[in-house]
């Protein structure tokens, strides 16, 4: 069939389509339902088209007992919930870390050290508010710096470790205790107990 | 093609496309797909713009309306999406592939022929290598992927092993993903409109 022959006869001599409107998608998976067997969630799917589109659910899981579809439901999310996070240990390392906040005792000379804070910008956005708060009620300077690997950390003056730490615990209650770590980094290899 | 396609990092531009090129392309897609003629206001309408998206690996995509319509890779031929498929299922050649397969479609691997040639599957004769078609499913009402002739059908039926479609996008990847969010988020622009 060429050009001409088509514009000349009109539409009859296309090919014929059918007009599908509105095919349901699944609001779960946006497959469409008969393919959410395949899906990454096809218990939820069910029960978003039991609740949604019952007719079609019908259809689709005539021999569908639901109550212990539900309940397979409930013990799959339970289990993605435990184990989403251990996802490979390398990448768990990784998310840990992420949400890590140390508190680090650096050495400057023997006699004087800072505390450098990093990690706490994961939990709160306004580092600059911290380390004003920091400086406030150890009677001392607090300053914020970017650090090399990304984000924020605070120095704080002085050797005052265990003084941040009780502050982190109590102004910043969504900071859980076990991801603050206390390290140190002494510069000369200290003779411990050299007194 | 698809399988980790997220446009955000992917699109190289996105720009209104001139008249002129509108034009040309609405030739050529009405041309590769003649059954969406009497539809072609209604898809490609002449006074919508018309929006070209380039990505990497030279595959472009034509949105319309907040809807995406067609891709391609360089010049090659256009594919619509999967849900301008499902709308208008009759537009591009059909296989069918067995139930079996269904799963091994879905998750991007080659559509091997002894998955076109067992009982449940279908497969027209005379289909060219190279061709762009739609892969249905065994029970399925939805096409399930699109992908292109790898062999022709006749070899395909010949030889019984082997690759024998290549899946362009599919359900569920990538593409298939950003098409069904673009198409949720103008449903809910629609909706503000109208209230
Ligand atoms: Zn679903």
């Amino acid at each position: 069939m060429s050009e001409d022959e088509r514009s000349e006869s009109g539409e009859t001599e296309w090919p014929q389509t059918r007009v599908l409107e509105n095919t349901l998608y699944c609001g779960v998976c946006h497959l469409p339902p008969e393919y959410c067997t395949w899906g990454p969630n096809p218990a939820k799917c069910k029960v978003w088209l039991r609740d949604n589109h019952p007719d079609m659910f019908t259809v689709l899981w005539n021999d569908a007992d639901l109550t212990a579809e539900l309940e397979q439901l409930q013990i799959s999310e339970a289990k993605a919930s435990e184990t989403a996070p251990t996802l490979t240990p390398k990448q768990k390392k990784k998310a840990e870390q992420a949400k890590r906040v140390t508190i680090k005792r650096v050495e400057r000379t023997k006699r004087k050290c800072v505390v450098i804070v990093t990690g706490l910008d994961k939990f709160e956005p306004d580092l600059k508010r911290v380390a004003k708060l920091f400086a406030q009620r150890l009677a001392t300077g607090a300053s914020v710096t970017k650090c090399p690997q990304g984000g924020e950390e605070i120095t704080v003056q002085g050797d005052c470790q265990d003084d941040i730490y009780d502050i982190v615990l109590d102004k910043f209650p969504n900071v859980p205790e076990e991801v603050i770590e206390l390290t140190e980094d002494t510069k000369s290899k200290k003779k411990s107990g050299g007194a | 093609m698809f399988k980790k396609f997220a446009p955000k990092e992917e699109i190289s531009s996105q720009a209104k496309t001139k008249s002129s090129v509108q034009r040309a392309i609405r030739a050529k897609l009405l041309e590769q797909y003649p059954a969406l003629n009497p539809y072609a206001d209604v898809i490609l309408p002449k006074k919508a713009p018309m929006v070209l998206i380039k990505c990497k690996d030279n595959i472009s995509m034509i949105m319309m309306n907040d809807t995406y319509l067609f891709f391609q890779t360089f010049d090659g031929p256009y594919y619509p999406t999967l849900q301008l498929l499902h709308k208008y299922p009759d537009i591009m050649p059909k296989v069918q592939v067995d139930k079996g397969a269904i799963k091994f479609v879905m998750a991007g691997a080659n559509i091997m022929c002894p998955g076109l040639t067992s009982p449940g599957a279908s497969l027209d004769a005379g289909i060219p290598k190279g061709t762009p078609v739609a892969v249905m499913a065994e029970g399925k009402e939805h096409a399930v992927a699109i992908g292109l002739m790898m062999m022709s059908s006749d070899e395909i039926m010949k030889l019984r092993k082997g690759v024998g479609i290549e899946p362009v996008t599919y359900l569920g990847d990538g593409l298939y993903k950003v098409c069904a969010e673009a198409a949720l988020s103008a449903l809910a622009h629609a909706e503000s409109d109208s209230e």
